[in-house]
């Protein structure tokens, strides 16, 4: 019963790291982007999609609170003001999606927030990962590192790598999605960023090394994990042949299985435990009696339920969005 | 334990969930009318019906919309500032809040996307089974909540393990008999939202002489169903008051401003508490049994008031107080209202008698008063405890939360709430004094944007998402 919830718990994060690093991606690109017709366009291309990717973000949270309490109350109080910042980052976003159609003068408080409010949250999210990995100061399985104790350099360079990550997950949808200017532009960001990820990477890995951080022991310990970052390693590779190629489709699938490894990659150097060194995956569970509760009410039928129509709604929205006519109408 | 960071926190849930509850209250309420709606226009077939449902729809989008953005807060607030409260509580709590979710994201998430898309698409028994379902969905919602509410007034179904609240019956927990009185009691509070809000949109057109057909139908749909929920809702507000008595001793004393035991109680109808003192300033009593008759239905039950409880377990007796006699009053502004419009409504004199017209108009803040103020009774009034005589609000919150960073985090939620919510509430606005719109529907808005229904009225029209070839 405590693997079904952890599985749940897995698919849920990292449903919610690619679908949402979608639409936070276009959010960060978005404030790069000139001209009223290109912002149309990229928001057109997440515009269906958002809200119901962000919904994975509290499925992840009553997850978390029901089947594991004690890490839901460290973590979420742990990271009190991050977390915060972060989701009025994500209110402001998703209200500008609606609210800077109904302006014309005063649209670029919307679009600075919805910009704004993407990277905020990205960044945070990162961040959060990155203390995390470097190890939070816990004193008799209680958070003891004081208000800014997630703040240090690593944590703040995986900020920086997780917004480059989401760019560049943002950007191969936007080839995928768009047509034209918007697609040519992305496609020429594409490679930059892919760089900027990859010198992340090294820089991280470079860093765990030399820090000798507790999560490498894993590392040595379990050598088959070294098969996430073959299979990232290759869709790396892909990744630079189909965009030498000019093809549309490869990319994306390409950045989400390097994201899918990446996932992978981390659940398993935490594994056994959630919060790392502090609390294991069976020392957080729930009773018995509230996780088998849950399996049947909302495990078992309606998960998979979510899915299908998470499925559903995106392949209604398939294909390319329609850029041309229509916009310059004022 | 910082005292300032205890206060801060406390006002912050107050607000946040403040703001919240205005939304669901409003959409649980218009979900069931749409379902109404549309069941009548398969009926009767009467196009105006349909006017009226797409009218309605789009209001219900932003308001939806609003309650899940603020509603996404509520999920994390019980690990950022309540930490406690959420390892001791989250095997019983977390568990009802993931149906809460799961359940509407299921329901509700899924047929409103048919509801906005699938008039054309799907057959009108399917249509009309999707308006119900969205119904049933936010009904869902509104249990799962009450539920939860209800085990921390009224704890129930769980045993103590290293300071863990550990359930062992969930029939209990899922069917204590205190759910039973406040689910209706919330659900029939949300269904008079809607009904007072239809009417009261229908007497500004009356009063505006515009939209004639549909303003008589909201009208008389708004008063009428009001006329017939209010009594019923008055005898739940009654039998929630039994329950207070039966479990929750010192808010109901709190309620009554009763400072001693009486044999049978008399009822303080209005008054001035006077904590310090503990008496009562200026008040108007009804003599005894009418206490008695009123909390414990009895000529001659013992009542308990404040002085037999320890000072240290006393809420705050004015919020009670005063919040218990505003909600009340509410409610009779709004019988009286219901009935005397109904009567002239069913004499065809309503549209002719402008003073009745405006009291209708100006009545749609009632019902948001009356939930918000019974919600203050309910939870200020069950302080000091988080959990009713099991955990105080003082030890459930995070123990290292410094009053600074609770400071932070309350300005800007109050800032940004303030800054969208009154935008968002600006086009609701915008929506009902523009009114109906005669024409064929524009499928221009998709599921998941509820927002986006109100698109019709775009300076430009965003041009979004037509999925290609």
């Amino acid at each position: 019963m405590v693997m079904f919830w952890v599985s749940l718990l897995a698919i849920s994060i990292l449903l919610y790291v690619l679908l949402d690093g979608v639409d936070l991606g276009v959010g960060l690109l978005f404030g790069l982007a000139s001209g009223e017709t290109r912002r149309r366009a990229m928001l057109s291309a997440v515009a269906p999609i958002w809200d119901g990717n962000e919904t994975w973000l509290v499925v992840t949270a009553v997850i978390l609170w029901g089947a594991f309490p004690i890490v839901y109350a460290n973590l979420l109080s742990a990271f009190y003001l991050p977390l915060i910042v972060m989701l009025l980052g994500l209110i402001l976003r998703g209200v500008a999606f609606e609210f800077r159609y109904k302006t014309q003068r005063l649209r670029w408080i919307w679009d600075l927030s919805f910009a704004g409010g993407s990277l905020i949250a990205t960044f945070i999210q990162g961040m959060t990962v990155g203390a995390l990995v470097e190890g939070l100061q816990f004193t008799n399985g209680e958070y003891s590192g004081g208000a800014v104790g997630w703040l240090t350099p690593f944590a703040v360079l995986c900020g920086i790598g997780l917004c480059l990550g989401y760019a560049l997950l943002g950007a191969c949808w936007l080839v995928r999605k768009c047509e034209g200017k918007v697609r040519d532009v992305a496609r020429r960001q594409i490679p930059v960023l892919a760089v900027g990820v990859l010198a992340f990477l090294v820089v991280v890995f470079a860093y765990a090394l030399a820090e000798n951080l507790p999560i490498l022991d894993r590392w040595i310990d379990r050598p088959y994990l070294f098969v996430f970052p073959a299979i990232g390693a290759i869709s790396a590779a892909v990744l630079a042949f189909s965009i030498l190629n000019h093809n549309d489709y490869l990319p994306f699938h390409m950045v989400a299985l390097i994201f899918v490894s990446a996932f992978g990659t981390l659940a398993l150097s935490f594994w056994p435990y959630m919060i790392p060194s502090v609390i294991t995956v069976e020392q957080a569970a729930a009773p018995q009696s509230s996780l088998v509760f849950m399996f049947w009410g909302c495990g078992l039928i309606v998960f998979p339920l979510m899915l299908v129509y998470t499925v559903v709604s995106y392949s209604v929205f398939r294909g390319k969005v329609r850029t041309t006519g229509g916009y310059e109408h004022h | 334990m910082d005292m300032t960071a205890l206060l801060l926190s406390r006002i912050q849930f107050a607000f946040t969930i403040t703001f919240h509850i205005i939304f669901p209250s409003f959409t649980i309420g218009l979900a069931a009318w749409l379902a109404v709606l549309e069941a009548l226009r398969l009926a009767t077939g009467r196009p105006v019906y349909r006017v009226i449902f797409d009218f309605w729809l789009k209001i219900f989008g932003v308001a939806f919309g609003m309650g899940v953005v603020s509603g996404i807060v509520m999920a994390f607030q019980f690990g950022t500032n309540w930490s406690e409260l959420a390892k001791m509580s989250g095997p019983i709590q977390g568990p009802l809040l993931m149906y809460e979710t799961f359940w509407a994201f299921m329901l509700e998430a899924s047929f409103f996307g048919v509801l906005i898309f699938g008039r054309s698409r799907v057959p009108p028994w399917f249509y009309l089974f999707s308006t119900a379902m969205v119904a049933l969905g936010t009904t869902f919602s509104a249990f799962f909540i009450m539920v939860n509410n209800s085990w921390m007034q009224v704890p129930t179904g769980y045993v103590m393990e290293n300071g863990v609240f550990v359930p062992n019956d969930w029939t209990r927990i899922l069917f204590n008999s205190v759910v039973w009185s406040r689910f209706p009691h919330m659900l029939l509070a949300a269904y008079l939202t809607g009904a007072f809000c239809v009417a009261a949109t229908g007497a500004w057109y009356m009063l505006r002489k515009i939209y004639h057909a549909e303003s008589r139908i909201m009208l008389r749909m708004g008063l009428g169903l009001a006329a017939v929920l209010m009594p019923v809702q008055l005898f739940f507000g009654h039998l929630n008051g039994i329950y207070v008595n039966t479990y929750q001793p010192s808010k109901m004393a709190a309620i009554e401003g009763r400072w001693n035991d009486e044999k049978p109680g008399s009822e303080v109808l209005f008054a001035w508490p006077d904590v310090e003192n503990r008496r009562n300033r200026f008040a108007i009593t009804l003599p005894p049994p009418f206490g008695s008759l009123i909390d414990s239905d009895s000529l001659t039950a013992g009542e308990t008031g404040l002085n037999s409880i320890p000072p240290e377990n006393w809420p705050p007796v004015a919020i009670p107080f005063f919040a218990f006699r505003i909600m009340v009053g509410c409610g009779l502004l709004m019988l009286g209202l219901a009935w005397l419009g109904s009567y002239l409504s069913y004499r065809h004199r309503l549209a002719y008698n402008r003073p009745l017209l405006w009291a209708t108009f100006l009545s749609f803040p009632l019902p948001f008063v009356a939930i918000i103020t019974g919600w203050f009774t309910a939870e200020v009034g069950r302080q000091p405890w988080v959990v009713y005589g099991v955990l105080r609000t003082a030890d459930a919150m995070t123990p290292f939360l410094t009053a600074q960073q609770a400071t932070i985090s309350l300005v800007i939620f109050c800032a940004v709430y303030a800054f969208i919510f009154l935008f968002g509430t600006f086009y609701i606005y915008r929506l009902i004094r523009t009114g109906p719109d005669r024409k064929p529907f524009p499928h221009l808005a998709v599921p998941n944007r509820p927002m986006s229904l109100a698109g019709e009225e775009l300076i430009e029209e965003p041009n979004h998402l037509v999925a290609g070839e």
